[in-house]
């Protein structure tokens, strides 16, 4: 059993979907999803052991040997994403029966379920896979149901948020699936490990530069890497709760992983760091996110926007540590992909309790919220503190980790620009605290109360995990600092 | 459209033969150029001509929406279940060599034949449903 | 000499010279028009460069199917695994103009209009 678990965790969600489509009862879809997201949970934890004691783990899809075959490979960072993704993926389906009752139209809701798992499959492949083709497919898996569950929210916008995304999701994909190509071309073989070895003395001509070109512009569509972050704000901002609180936390994190996959592994530490200008590139991009993510942030009446926005801000982050490019830096950047999820997960599914409740997300609308949905607004301060980067909460890990990698780098100016980004975080989420605890609920007002126990429990679990993880850095930094170490001496 | 006399008996003598070429194509996969999705989609072109001359009404009472709705995910667990069955065998995920104790250019063969047949099912439907939701909206 | 190398250069590669200009026109078309259902032509045309990419060098003149006949164990045969990739390709491709055509059709439906400038300039924040 324990040798199957690559195949499973991935087979498993693709079989569920399938159920789930012929089942369409809403309850046991959901049950069905509870269960595989938890076994897809267990599956990747139970792994981890095994991969600290014996390392990587290589199960060949199919009995064909890599790199003919397809290989799942299975190493510390894949493992660290595929906790993150099944976790978050499990959480959020704790929290989100009432949620999805609520916000999508009866009769669909069993489709609903059909491709939240689809859409689990996709990104547990695009992690746990050692091909790069396969990595694309997997990719469009996730990104179609992807597609499909932001374009199910109530709000006719959800519609042309998600075919926003769908033709800059696809482009991004077709560039990669380019990039590939070409480099398919001059080494003849798509096994990341094999393609990283056959690479080195290819690396010079102008296929491989080429193809390296369009993979990092497509996944950097993916990520939402500044510039090309357009479609990330309407597409959180206008889906359904339960997509944006599993999509921010997972989707933009696996393809980051992915680029660092390519980046450090198959291209080279050292030709990606010393040969090509993109970690000047990244920094440049990084920064200007950082600080155009959270100057527009500001100026949001949505809160889903808002904290979308935000989320290009601290997509630049993680991406900063690629572009400081030393352990530590990397380090930052992988704690900082967990605590972000962590974080953005608690914060939009506070978001989705108070959606539930008055029906809106308008900052205007949450005058007076303090005193009558204590326990969601007391979860968001403590998620804003976090997001902050306030000493204590996981915030201040990642931005730790970030600030000393610039420090070793000599780059204090980029420590200060840090600290100065934190304080718009300060003033976006200062805004939202503002108006639910120093206003006065409007005179007529219906008298609210906390969301149901299942979504407040499950938000306050992320919220304290945040607050957890910010003191214990054992799994987070532990795991992280043990992956950069081979992604480093990777050369 | 009982006018068109030439397009409906065009129409009926090709049929057939698009559905035989499907299932050419589908068991000639094995050995050359083929398999379940070009099969697949040949199937529902036949199905798609038929639509187009007869109606959309004629075509649903052979084949229901709601059975196309069940045929889609039931591919994907054919597909799914040859590999379950390697595991239960005590291979990996679709390792065919499983499906034959005795010989495994047998398996293989099973295997490969069993998998196609799911993608034919899941393409055809899919195609045939993407077809009626089309067609179907907005009257 | 330089001559000949020119020649071979334009000809040699035509089929990355269709590649570049499917690519530049589906992106173009992409960028260009604020009609959605234009837009997925685009897409799919930006699309289908990257079959021509990725099969025509998969093709051997002369090469035949990859199937070994007895007694002829060194025939020369085209490289089947770009074909098999690209059929994969092929299915995304159709799974996502499906999408986005369905995607059109409801927003259709929900603003009657699919030009762009009107519908995000409709309710947007």
């Amino acid at each position: 059993m324990l040798d199957q678990f690559p195949a499973i965790i991935v087979a498993a969600p693709l079989i569920a979907s399938a159920i789930c489509a012929i089942v369409r009862h809403e309850r046991t879809c959901w049950l069905i999803a509870l269960l595989v997201s938890f076994l897809c949970f267990f599956g990747s934890a139970s792994m981890l052991g095994q991969i600290q004691d014996y390392g990587t783990i290589s199960y060949q899809m199919g009995g064909w040997a890599p790199p003919a075959g397809i290989e799942y490979r299975v190493d510390l960072l894949a493992i660290y994403l595929l906790i993150l993704v099944s976790f978050i993926a499990t959480a959020v389906l704790v929290y989100g029966r009432q949620s999805v009752s609520a916000e999508i139209k009866d009769g669909i809701r069993g489709w609903y379920y059909t491709m939240y798992l689809l859409c689990l499959c996709g990104l547990m492949g695009i992690i746990i896979t050692g091909d790069a083709f396969n990595a694309f497919v997997f990719m469009e898996i996730s990104s179609l149901s992807m597609y499909t569950l932001i374009a199910l929210g109530k709000d006719r916008r959800a519609l042309a948020a998600a075919y926003q995304y769908l033709i800059l999701g696809t482009i991004g994909a077709t560039m990669y699936v380019i990039g590939i190509g070409l480099l398919y071309t001059i080494t003849g073989t798509l096994n990341l490990v094999d393609l990283g070895e056959r690479l080195p003395p290819l690396l010079d001509t102008s296929a491989a530069i080429a193809g390296m070109a369009f993979i990092v512009v497509g996944l950097s569509l993916k990520i939402a890497l500044f510039p090309l972050h357009l479609w990330l704000p309407n597409a959180y901002a206008f889906a359904p709760t339960v997509t944006t609180a599993f999509i921010a936390a997972t989707a933009t994190k696996v393809s980051i992983y992915l680029l660092i996959r390519y980046l450090y592994s198959v291209f080279g530490f050292a030709f990606s760091v010393e040969q090509t200008p993109i970690p000047e590139l990244v920094l440049v991009l990084s920064v200007l996110a950082i600080f155009a993510g959270s100057l527009t942030a500001i100026f949001q009446e949505n809160v889903k926007r808002m904290l979308a926005y935000s989320s290009v801000a601290q997509i630049g982050y993680i991406t900063l540590g690629i572009a400081i490019a030393n352990a530590t830096g990397l380090t930052g950047s992988l704690v900082h992909i967990f605590n972000h999820a962590v974080m953005k997960g608690a914060l939009f599914m506070l978001i989705g309790g108070i959606a539930l409740q008055i029906g809106t997300v308008r900052i205007s609308d949450m005058a007076g919220l303090g005193k009558q949905m204590p326990l969601t607004m007391f979860g968001f301060v403590l998620g804003g503190f976090s997001l902050l980067g306030v000493p204590g909460t996981v915030g201040f890990v990642s931005k730790w980790y970030l600030a000393v990698g610039a420090l070793e780098n000599g780059w204090w100016w980029l420590v200060v620009l840090l600290m100065l980004s934190s304080l718009l975080v300060l003033v976006y989420m200062g805004r939202v605290i503002e108006v639910a605890f120093f206003r006065e609920r409007p005179v007529g007002a219906p008298v609210l109360k906390d969301p149901p126990k299942a979504m407040i429990i499950t938000s306050w679990v992320f919220i304290l995990a945040c607050i957890y993880l910010g003191f214990d850095t054992s799994f987070t930094v532990g795991v992280a600092e043990q992956a950069v170490s081979v992604l480093v001496g990777e050369r | 459209m009982r006018s068109h006399l030439i397009l409906r008996v065009v129409s009926k003598l090709l049929i057939p033969f698009l559905l035989l070429f499907a299932l050419y194509v589908q068991f000639h996969g094995d050995f050359g150029p083929g398999g379940g999705f070009q099969a697949g989609v040949i199937v529902a072109a036949a199905f798609v001509l038929y639509a187009l001359i007869f109606g959309l009404k004629t075509i649903q009472k052979v084949i229901p929406p709601a059975l196309l709705e069940v045929l889609v995910p039931m591919g994907v667990l054919i597909y799914a279940g040859v590999g379950v069955a390697t595991w239960i065998l005590g291979g990996n995920f679709l390792d065919y060599n499983m499906l034959d104790s005795h010989d495994p250019s047998h398996g293989q063969h099973l295997g490969i034949l069993l998998v196609e047949a799911g993608v034919l099912v899941t393409v055809a439907s899919t195609m045939l449903l993407i077809f009626y939701t089309f067609a179907g909206r907005g009257r | 000499m330089e001559g000949f190398n020119e020649f071979a250069f334009v000809l040699g590669g035509v089929n990355h010279w269709i590649t570049i200009f499917l690519i530049m026109a589906g992106f173009y078309i992409i960028v260009s028009r604020s009609n959605m259902i234009k837009k997925l032509v685009g897409l799919s045309i930006f699309q289908t460069s990257v079959y021509l990419l990725y099969v025509s060098p998969g093709k051997i003149i002369g090469g035949t199917a990859p199937i070994i006949v007895e007694g002829n164990p060194e025939q020369l045969y085209s490289n089947p695994l770009p074909h098999v990739l690209i059929l994969t390709a092929i299915v995304v491709g159709v799974a996502t103009l499906a999408l986005g055509l369905a995607l059109v059709v409801r927003i259709n439906e929900a603003y009657g209009s699919i030009e762009e400038d009107e519908i995000y300039g409709e309710d947007w924040d």
